[in-house]
């Protein structure tokens, strides 16, 4: 047994959320520059050459990229060989989000109840899923949401006949229905397969994957491939004013499913997808 | 077309100003969201005083993160219109001139735009560190306790947006 003490996680996830809204990581500003130089509508070039000088001025200056720095979403995979020490994980977790919060001048977007909505002032609690997995080490993911483009997001319980053609059908309605709503280019995740929360939880983990990267499928490969080319073609562009930089990325998770279904979720995410891992 | 523009903003520069043009906006600018939003409605329905005043002035659907210390504001870009639509026909009826978000509006906006002869603007969603540099001053002025979500008076030194929505209806989204 390994035993790490919460403090320490503590520690590490405020610095994780000063750090992803100050920096995108380096696969996010591969992106950028891609569009950049492939854009060919004037406005679209202008656009995001302003989204570059945006960065900049964020991690020169230490002004967050966006003011929405989001609700913290958090994947933490906990092997099974360590032992939490000090206190309970969770609590250290949202300790961390609120010091972050707090201490790195973020915004506090987070209301304690849905209807009665009453801000929390420290954006707690954050929004945690975890994986017991082999080993001796804790790997914690934080990926900050912002709503613009999550409440674009969609889930679809398709038929089994509906098939590729319709999954590729929904993901093209919710892009067109985002538009510039959520300040693209955007980054999409999609979940394919699973049961109604599954594939939610697949579409979210899906944009914590590296922009550029493919999976490890096949058909899937070339289903991310034909669908950022079609996505592209809708001419929304950069801030939805037009241009062939509508989606910076398709990721798509699938997962086995039930005989009678073929849910499909997606969410969507902005050209600001922060993410960013560290193991402990 | 780039246009630099001041507010209060009059008929005639509205006039001016078409769909897809590049503004750049100086002097006094307000904040408010969902939240101030609400209770601005709420205040109208009890019959009270607004705690701004609209008269061709401009309204930014923002909320900042905090400001450094010497700094007048934090990140400060738009938020999405759409969620303000419910609320934006009124105040436009109220003497509104110009609205700055991001995304979309209704129809019930777009038919207030016209007949009120007011202006919808897009700011760059996402670009919140680069449009806080045209932001000179931040004042709450009402709500506080909203936080983030307070009314905020701004000036504004040739702060960048793009003219979606002119005085005629003609929607740069629709265009492309
Ligand atoms: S959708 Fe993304 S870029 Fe747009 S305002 Fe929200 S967090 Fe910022």
């Amino acid at each position: 047994m390994r035993e790490i003490n919460v403090d320490k996680i503590t520690e590490i996830v405020k610095e994780m959320c000063i750090n992803v809204n100050h920096f995108l990581s380096e696969d996010m500003r591969e992106a950028y520059k891609n569009a950049y130089d492939s854009e060919t509508s004037e406005i679209g070039k202008k656009i995001l050459g302003q989204l570059q000088e945006n960065l900049e001025i964020a991690g020169e200056e230490m002004i967050p990229i966006c003011q929405d720095t989001g609700m913290a979403v958090f994947f933490v995979n906990v092997g099974q060989e360590v032992h939490i020490t000090g206190g309970n994980l969770t609590d250290a977790i949202n300790e961390g989000v609120r010091q972050g919060y707090v201490e790195g001048y973020l915004r506090k977007s987070v209301v304690s109840d849905p209807i009665i909505r009453k801000n929390t002032n420290d954006n707690t609690p954050a929004i945690i899923h975890y994986d017991i997995v082999e080993g001796d080490k804790i790997e914690i993911t934080l990926a900050p949401k912002g709503f613009g483009s999550e409440n674009m997001s969609k889930i679809y319980m398709l038929k089994p006949a509906d098939g590729i053609e319709g999954v590729k059908e929904a993901i093209l309605s919710a892009v067109k229905d985002a538009g510039p709503n959520a300040c693209p280019p955007m980054v999409l995740g999609v979940g394919i397969g699973g049961t109604f929360e599954k594939c939610a939880l697949l579409a979210k983990k899906a944009l914590t994957r590296k922009a550029g990267e493919h999976s490890q499928t096949e058909y899937v490969k070339e289903l991310e491939i034909e669908m950022l080319e079609k996505i592209n073609r809708l001419n929304i562009g950069p801030a939805g004013l037009g241009g062939k930089n509508t989606a910076f990325a398709v990721n798509i998770e699938t997962y086995a499913t039930h005989i009678a279904g073929l849910p499909v979720a997606i969410n969507i995410c902005c050209h600001v997808n922060r993410h960013i891992t560290k193991e402990i | 077309m780039d246009k630099y523009i001041e507010t209060p903003i009059t008929d005639e520069v509205i006039n001016n100003l078409k769909a897809g043009d590049f503004v750049f906006i100086t002097g006094t600018i307000y904040t408010a969201r969902d939240a101030a939003h609400k209770r601005m409605y709420e205040t109208l329905r009890n019959q009270e005083k607004l705690p701004i005043d609209l008269k061709n002035n401009i309204i930014y659907y923002m909320g900042p993160s905090p400001a450094r210390e010497g700094r007048p504001i934090g990140s400060a870009g738009p938020t999405t219109s759409s969620r303000m639509d419910k609320y934006a026909p009124e105040l436009l009826d109220l003497g509104l001139k110009g609205m700055i978000g991001k995304g979309k509006r209704s129809k019930e906006v777009i038919d207030a735009i016209k007949r009120n002869n007011a202006v919808y603007f897009a700011s760059i969603g996402g670009a919140g560190a680069l449009l806080s540099k045209s932001i000179k001053e931040s004042k709450v002025i009402a709500y506080d306790d909203l936080g983030a979500e307070a009314i905020r008076e701004l000036k504004v030194e040739n702060f960048p947006a793009i003219v979606v929505i002119d005085h005629d209806g003609t929607n740069l989204y629709e265009q492309r």
